[in-house]
């Protein structure tokens, strides 16, 4: 993904943002889509689906509630709901030493958090552009909104949204990311296999969400040390 | 009453596990150890993420048309073609083989 040079203003890094968060905003749409038609032939009318779109702006809690909340309790649904979204725990920490203000401040320009984002905010070494992140979940959002309507709307049959591999956009898009992301070193690429092979493992008996929230494990091989480290401390000793 | 405030509750919830970090660090530096474990969150999401997606619970979401198609979209993407694209070539991919299979 390309980089606005060093010097550039909020506003360039806000507009470029923006144009890189098109593509995931496209996928956005098709995946609010199948939302929307669901919601709809699970008799939840328009304005609740459609707030929670506004609101929460979260695929897989919304996905996941939808589900759950027709199958079983309440409590058990939103208790659900909530932890397939336990991966922004770790995100937000991971994004706040790039956040600038007051703990409240931080907390506002945090909202702007969805994994596409994260992944085009991410300029190396731990450090997020925040401009940046919040020009890319700008289109997102507004296509997760529009797509809701759209599919309250139009319900599409899920038949017709298969044939036509709708369902392919969402990890191809991922996809097409995690290629730029690992390009950054050899241990990016490590992390992301064995993070790969743990949601792999965890899905044969756990929820997709608890694998996802699992393979965040692997993050731990950042603290192996490297060739370079190895060779300081012998040095030293 | 029930569903609008299931909505509710999640919603809420999802504000507060993005504003965890700022709420709990506030403008606190993370160790140098922590940043390298941060450093890898990025990668490694995307590559639950793509499992996730693709295997669904219990892998029985697991479908080839939808593999192929995805890894389509990365072939494209590594020949260098823009995103969006490489994207719709994985879509148009499993189509086509869902209409001729």
């Amino acid at each position: 993904m390309p980089w606005a040079p060093a010097d550039a203003t909020r506003r360039q890094r806000f507009a470029e943002g923006v144009q890189l968060g098109l593509g995931p905003g496209a996928a956005t749409f098709v995946l609010a889509l199948a939302y929307g038609a669901a919601a709809r032939n699970a008799g939840w009318g328009i304005a609740a689906p459609l707030a929670f779109s506004g609101l929460a702006f979260s695929a897989s809690a919304q996905f996941t509630l939808l589900t759950t909340l027709s199958a079983g309790g309440a409590v058990v649904a939103v208790t659900a709901a909530i932890l397939i979204n336990a991966r922004y725990l770790a995100m937000s920490v991971a994004l706040n030493d790039s956040l600038r203000g007051g703990r409240l401040r931080r907390a506002l320009q945090a909202q702007a958090l969805a994994d596409a984002s994260f992944v085009i905010a991410h300029r190396g070494g731990g450090r997020f552009d925040i401009a940046r992140l919040i020009g890319a979940s700008v289109p997102q959002w507004l296509c997760w909104v529009a797509g809701t309507a759209m599919g309250l709307l139009l319900a599409p049959s899920p038949h017709l949204l298969h044939s036509l591999g709708a369902d392919v956009t969402f990890p191809a898009f991922f996809l097409v990311l995690a290629l730029d992301e690992l390009r950054k070193s050899h241990r990016a690429i490590a992390a992301a296999v064995f993070g790969a092979l743990i949601a792999g493992a965890l899905l044969f008996v756990t929820t997709p969400g608890n694998a996802l929230l699992g393979a965040t494990a692997a993050t731990l091989i950042g603290t192996i040390p490297g060739r370079r480290q190895l060779s300081q401390r012998g040095e030293h000793s | 009453m029930r569903l609008w405030l299931s909505v509710l509750v999640v919603s809420i919830a999802t504000w507060v596990m993005k504003a965890s970090g700022p709420l709990a660090l506030g403008d606190r530096q993370l160790p140098s150890s922590a940043v390298k474990v941060t450093t890898l969150l990025a990668p490694v999401l995307l590559a639950g993420l793509i499992v996730v997606d693709l295997g669904g619970a219990k892998w029985r979401a697991l479908d080839w048309q939808q593999v192929v198609g995805v890894g389509v979209a990365g072939l494209a993407r590594m020949l260098k073609a823009p995103m969006v694209v490489a994207v719709v070539c994985g879509v148009v991919t499993t189509a086509l083989l869902r209409l001729l299979t």
